[in-house]
């Protein structure tokens, strides 16, 4: 008697869950929206939501399959960009592009170019923090300002060059890197990102309301660009290579320190802090090597960045300019030198290229932050546990 | 002026207090910063608008003032604890057994959707909200104190203490406190989880509906960047008073209001966002078990 009762209840269960389910959720969540858009677009959302879920359901016994494909792609992809290297012509033909890109194209292509190399900087900067460390930074962009607001303050008020200026930048967001990380490396990964997040509320609202020093939200203008030998990196086109030259350097040195003993410390307390220090890792002191590298690279993107704008203001650091960096880092891969590359890349270009994107870029960032996190957490082109040996 | 700002500060701080409640309660029993609750709160504020916009042009808010605004309250909580819930269900719950960095993540994408969904089809400019109960009030020698106010200040304290009752008397609240202290157990008992989680989204984002309203009236003015200041500033009342205590959370916010105003006015006004931000970082360097919660070791 009992488990007839069971046996029709879960018969329901199945045919509610296959076609109903859906329609049902579709329903409710267009009904959330109804106060915000009226009912045309609750209409609209609704058909949206159906249609795509219970083509999700239809598709669900290819799920496997497709994600075995998007695993097997990118692995592929992740041992062509670090095990075995691209071939030397494809190599080459990538680098001769990338060097005659200015004699190509139009200015605006340049400074797209130009940004995309900055924020490849700051990302990498993050993603040792965040990628390899596991720690969670969400005032990231705190020290991009510091870097860029310190090359700004040396040069318009003391009239410092970029090169003199630049050892500067590094050296002062590293510390403050430090500064940040001695207490608040005691707390937990949550609170820590809670911390951080602080610190660069604090940060911006400084350079918001020290007239003084920083002009407010009126920002820093007349900020010399960088020469060499008296030849001006004014032009976008020298500016480009310059800034192709330090995203090369951070490349390197990113990759051989992640290589070493302290990368490999790094790993080791992301994937268990407790494993970790059992095994003799000073975690405390490696956390804070951590903290101290990634900032560093953030100093350098800043002065990059006002010596290319020739202006800050506080408007360029906000919070969401930090979880932009972020959702670049998650986006390619966490932890994944060349998947970080490509998810500046994207982050950049997409809205460069699609006009219209521009307008709903934070929107699909938020659903594309939730997703990744449910779907893929380990990035686009991270892979399932990056193995530095294999 | 020192008791003015302390009654202003009092109001400010009930409504820190009422979104400080959300996020200690879903820290007490997942552990999560629940990034989305400031945006709930604004949710709020919005939906108070919207509603009373339409109670408007149907003519309830003209023929029956007191009926529109307590729809109004009533349809805003309803829909607010529904994103609450629904928030959970999309992005928490997929991720209860992933590291810990990874719903956080979530909930920081869950706060930008939100914000940007409301900036794209409410605009970015600020929205009035219609004044109401004016500036009607009493005086007390020097001090003023207007009705809304009153208000603020009363259906918060009212509120926290419901909820107070709810988690100390019934049976569902005895429910909630068993998943607090220990998942696995309470499912063995014979407790569903997901249900108590739902429950605790429902109540949190409740709660935030009505602070979001309140707000709205208090000042008038909504825009779609409140949430997230508002939100950090609750979440360090919360971690002030010691996260996931409910007493906490109200003496927290409370604390947080007053700080807020005083120093507004007798330090510095410009620097009253930093504020929260500079004791939150203390309280967690200090005493991260906050004034009234107690220290609780990582558990391996």
């Amino acid at each position: 008697m009992r488990s007839e009762e069971l046996k029709v209840k879960s018969f329901d269960m199945n045919t509610l869950s296959t076609a109903a389910k859906p329609i049902i959720i579709a329903l409710w969540l267009s009904l959330l929206f109804l106060p915000f858009k009226g009912f045309k677009a609750a209409i609209l959302f609704f058909a949206i939501f159906s249609v795509l879920l219970l083509s999700l359901k239809f598709l669900s016994p290819y799920k496997k399959i497709f994600a075995e494909r998007l695993q097997i792609f990118s692995k592929k992809i992740y041992l062509l960009s670090v095990n075995r290297y691209p071939s030397i012509v494809i190599r080459s033909a990538l680098l001769l592009l990338i060097l005659t890109m200015p004699f190509m194209v139009r200015d605006y292509f340049i400074d797209v170019a130009i940004l995309v190399g900055i924020y490849v900087i700051l990302a990498l900067g993050l993603n040792v923090v965040v990628g390899f460390t596991g720690l969670l930074n969400l005032g990231f962009v705190a020290f991009y300002a510091i870097g860029a607001y310190t090359y700004a303050l040396l040069n318009t008020k003391f009239g410092i060059g970029f090169w003199s200026a630049l050892p500067f930048s590094l050296v002062i967001t590293s510390v403050a890197g430090f500064l940040l990380a001695i207490p608040a490396l005691r707390l937990r990964g949550d609170y820590l990102a809670i911390v951080t997040l602080g610190f660069g509320e604090i940060a911006r609202l400084i350079l918001n309301n020290w007239d003084s020093m920083t002009r407010g939200p009126n920002g820093i203008s007349g900020i010399a660009p960088p020469e060499i030998l008296s030849i001006s990196f004014g032009k976008l086109s020298h500016y480009y290579y310059l800034v192709f030259l330090f995203v090369i350097l951070t490349l390197f040195i990113t990759r051989r320190v992640y290589a070493s003993r302290i990368g490999r410390a790094w790993v080791a307390i992301r994937e268990d802090e407790i494993a970790a220090s059992a095994m003799g890792i000073n975690t405390t002191l490696y956390k804070l090597y951590a903290f101290a590298f990634g900032t560093f690279w953030a100093g350098l993107a800043g002065a990059l960045f006002s010596g290319k704008m020739q202006f800050v203001s506080p408007e360029s650091f906000t919070f969401m300019e930090s979880v932009l960096i972020l959702c670049m880092v998650i986006l390619g891969g966490l932890g994944s030198i060349p998947g970080v590359i490509f998810g500046a890349f994207i982050l950049v270009l997409l809205p460069e290229v699609l006009r219209e994107v521009q307008l709903y870029r934070m929107l699909s960032l938020g659903v594309g932050l939730v997703l990744m996190m449910i779907f893929r957490p380990q990035g686009l082109l991270g892979g399932k546990r990056v193995s530095l040996r294999s | 002026m020192f008791l003015q700002q302390l009654i202003n500060g009092l109001t400010l701080g009930s409504v820190y207090a009422l979104i400080a409640l959300g996020y200690s309660m879903v820290y007490g029993i997942l552990e999560l910063i629940n990034f989305a609750h400031g945006e709930i709160y604004m949710l709020g504020a919005y939906l108070g608008i919207i509603f009373l916009a339409f109670f408007t042009a149907v003519g309830l808010t003209a023929h029956n003032l007191p009926l529109a605004l307590m729809l109004t309250f009533v349809l805003s909580i309803i829909f607010c604890s529904s994103y609450g819930f629904t928030i959970e269900k999309i992005a928490y719950k997929p991720l209860r057994n992933a590291p810990r960095l990874s719903p956080l993540i979530s909930a920081i994408g869950v706060s930008i959707f939100l914000q940007n969904y409301v900036m794209l089809t409410q605009g970015a400019t600020d929205k009035v909200f219609p004044a109401f109960f004016g500036v009607a009030g009493f005086q007390f020698m020097s001090v003023r104190m207007t009705y809304l106010q009153l208000f603020i200040i009363l259906s918060s304290a009212v509120l926290t203490i419901a909820l107070r009752l709810f988690v100390r008397k019934t049976r569902m609240g005895k429910a909630m406190r068993a998943v607090a202290q220990d998942k696995t157990m309470a499912s063995l008992v014979g407790i569903n989880i997901d249900t108590i989680i739902s429950l605790t989204f429902i109540i949190g984002s409740g709660l935030a509906a009505v602070a979001g309203l309140m707000v709205a009236m208090y000042y008038g003015l909504v825009n779609y960047s409140i949430g997230y200041v508002a939100g950090i500033k609750a979440f360090t009342a919360a971690v002030l008073g010691g996260i996931g205590s409910i007493r906490g959370a109200m003496f927290g916010g409370l604390l947080l209001g007053l700080v807020e105003s005083l120093g507004g006015s007798y330090i510095s006004g410009e620097y009253k966002d930093a504020y929260a931000f500079v004791i939150l970082i203390i309280i967690l360097l200090v005493k991260p078990g906050g004034l009234f919660g107690k220290a609780d070791l990582e558990k391996v």
